[in-house]
């Protein structure tokens, strides 16, 4: 059969372009990494009628049905329809499946609703910047980790949020047993010391990771009522330079590390480049072109940060630059020529 | 004698009491438990009465106004000491049944264990009387019944049971009685709410061989205990505390001692000079412990310490369940006779 499709069209419907000619996946969005069970049903029903029985399960937290034929986009779609609904994802028409594939999914660890050292509920927060956002065709990526563990891998995100609590101290119920110096120094950073029998906190030092406040026995530590939050920028995977996200801000509140999400799209309106393959490029080559001082005017435009948030001016990042060198850093021999 | 009174009218007379005495009860504390977005009920004192919280069983015990987890006993220079200062507005302090029984553990540790009172102790324990809550029902880890502390019979000013907004209120003490009428109550003749049965059942074993000093059920808890100390300092009848002697970093001829909660759980406590350490492994220190509350204490007072409140297996942190402990301890004995037969 002669097949006429815009692969344009099925790319930015979420379809992907598969290998084996005439047939296509579905990409299911899931942001903050959960689905209903529902929905899940739908996802198998799919595989089932539509592709062929095997579900791949996507890095960055969604579904990918495989073996759809293309002669079956319609109903597909018309079948997405109710995960589309239950996961509250924005649409632009009815059974028309999802409306841009570009933004991807908005990733994040299961945070506070299970963990026990989520700061914060990662979930809602992904889906509240998912809502905001979505459909956009601009490739972004954004994750969302409930705290310095970075489970979530924020760090190859463009944009890598982690979970903060300022641990509050309350002398007077501390016994000085220094399991909070302790866990302190073997599961994170080491920011508290014991100084005349109660702890001295390094406010510097500390990331906010709340591992005092898990482990204090009398509730000496406990959470700052308000989240904090570290934003990390623009790291990324890929064959070019690929790199971990860098720190930008530190102790920022929830609104403003929404705006900053936001604000990036205008920035890519005004300087991504129209001629890039597949109209895709990581936001950080862009960067690379425009500047840093470009792309934070744009990112802090109508920003006003918490009091207590501290901000990077300058950012360098690092990460091997394959279009440079390709060469290892000890190469000395191939292995299979090595001498006995 | 009592009072039924509307949560209006309770809080009237807790508003007078209050002229009077520092109310000092359990409270829920938003998001201050270990994890984000738990809360923790713990002791506080309050300004009203909504602030109490009746319906639960706290996670801390009361024991901290008369056992404050960091006290400052005095200060001294050079010659001179002098006491640090305390509120000495009396207290009325909110407990349970079972907690009613933990003073007297408590009174026994630092009054009648030995030939001089505990000065420190005194003085914060005759600031205080005790109002009962009344118990409606059992919470998941509660074991007062066996441990016999299920009942409350005397020792209280008021008692206070709440349901839907109502308070039934027993009033023992004339003294306290007429803040109820004050407020409005109705008289009514209450008896205070107490449990007769718990989930949890424990056999609290008579004798313990020595035996059970080596026994292997021990070597369990060395695996699974983290040594936090939370169990200890939740009990209501753990007394143990440490001193810290601390001399002010600006000039080293002033300073303070301090008492702050200790506990043989945690790392630390058997700590002598030259090295040593008697109970290393959590086995051995939870044997100390769990010997201690169901036996050893028995040896000298004739009642055990363990009053069964349950708030060891609630907080730990790896489900190990005190009184299951018990029972172990009870089986291990029970073999142990029969093997002499």
């Amino acid at each position: 059969m002669t097949l006429d499709i815009n692969v344009k069209k099925l790319k930015k419907n979420a379809f992907r372009q598969s290998k084996v000619r005439g047939e296509t996946a579905s990409r299911v969005r899931c942001p903050g990494g959960e689905i209903d069970v529902d929905s899940l049903q739908r996802v198998v029903d799919i595989a089932r009628k539509y592709g062929k029985g095997m579900v791949n399960i996507t890095n960055r937290q969604g579904f990918e049905i495989p073996g759809i034929d293309l002669a079956d986009l319609e109903e597909v779609n018309k079948a997405l329809q109710l995960i589309i609904e239950n996961r509250n994802v924005n649409q632009e028409e009815y059974n028309g499946g999802y409306p841009a594939s570009g933004t991807r999914n908005v990733v994040a660890c299961p945070g506070k609703q299970l963990c026990p050292f989520g700061c914060y509920d990662t979930k809602k927060f992904a889906q509240e910047i998912d809502k905001a956002i979505f459909p956009n065709d601009h490739h972004v990526k954004i994750a969302f980790t409930g705290c310095s563990n970075d489970c979530a891998h924020v760090r190859l995100n463009d944009f890598g949020i982690l979970g903060q609590t300022e641990p509050q101290y309350d002398k007077d119920r501390c016994i000085g047993c220094e399991q909070c110096v302790k866990y302190c120094k073997k599961r994170s950073v080491g920011a508290l010391e014991i100084v005349n029998g109660k702890i001295e906190r390094d406010t510097n030092k500390c990331v906010g990771c709340g591992v005092c406040v898990i482990y204090c026995p009398t509730r000496a530590w406990t959470r700052s009522e308000e989240d904090y939050f570290r934003m990390v920028l623009l790291g990324r995977t890929g064959k070019k330079n690929p790199r971990l996200a860098e720190d930008f801000m530190k102790w920022a509140d929830h609104d403003t590390i929404k705006k900053v999400i936001c604000n990036v799209y205008a920035y890519l309106d005004e300087y991504m480049d129209r001629a890039a393959v597949e109209s895709k490029e990581h936001i950080g080559y862009i960067v690379d072109r425009t500047g840093f001082e470009e792309f934070l005017k744009y990112i802090m435009k109508d920003v006003t940060p918490n009091p207590e948030c501290e901000i990077q001016g300058r950012i360098y990042w690092g990460g091997k630059r394959y279009d440079q060198s390709n060469e290892l850093r000890q190469s000395m021999f191939r292995f299979s020529e090595r001498e006995e | 004698m009592g009072y039924l009174l509307s949560k209006d009218q309770f809080g009237e007379a807790m508003r007078q009491l209050g002229n009077t005495y520092r109310i000092f009860a359990p409270v829920r504390k938003k998001g201050e438990g270990r994890f984000k977005g738990v809360d923790v009920v713990r002791y506080d004192f309050v300004s009203d009465a909504s602030e109490i919280e009746l319906t639960v069983e706290s996670d801390y015990a009361f024991k901290e106004f008369m056992l404050p987890l960091s006290e400052t006993l005095f200060f001294f220079t050079e010659n001179q000491v002098k006491e640090a200062d305390i509120d000495e507005r009396p207290v009325i302090v909110f407990l349970r049944s079972c907690d009613m029984h933990a003073v007297k553990r408590l009174d026994h540790m630092y009054l009648e264990n030995g030939s001089e009172e505990d000065w420190f102790y005194r003085r914060r324990r005759d600031l205080v009387k005790f109002v009962l809550i009344g118990c409606s029902k059992s919470f998941d880890d509660c074991f007062c019944v066996d441990m016999g502390t299920n009942r409350t019979e005397d020792g209280y000013v008021f008692s206070v049971d709440e349901s839907e907004g109502m308070f039934r209120c027993d009033t023992p003490d004339p003294a306290f009685a007429e803040a109820f009428a004050k407020a409005g109550g109705t008289e009514a003749d209450v008896e205070p709410w107490c449990v007769t049965e718990n989930q949890k059942a424990v056999t609290v074993p008579e004798d313990i061989p020595l035996s059970i000093y080596s026994d292997e059920l021990w070597d369990e808890y060395t695996k699974r205990c983290v040594n936090c100390g939370r169990c200890t300092i939740v009990c209501p009848t753990c007394t143990c505390y440490t001193m810290q002697d601390v001399f002010y970093t600006d000039n080293g001829k002033v300073g303070e001692r301090r008492r702050v909660g200790g506990s043989c759980m945690i790392d630390g406590y058997t700590d002598v000079a030259g090295g040593g350490q008697y109970r290393k492994t959590n086995g051995e220190r939870m044997r100390f412990k769990v010997l201690h509350k169901i036996h050893d204490f028995r040896a000298r007072t004739g009642y055990d310490m363990c009053v069964g409140c349950g708030r060891c297996d609630m907080v730990c942190p790896e489900y190990i369940s005190f009184s299951n402990i018990i029972n172990k301890v009870a089986d291990a004995a029970g073999k142990e006779a029969g093997d002499d037969k």
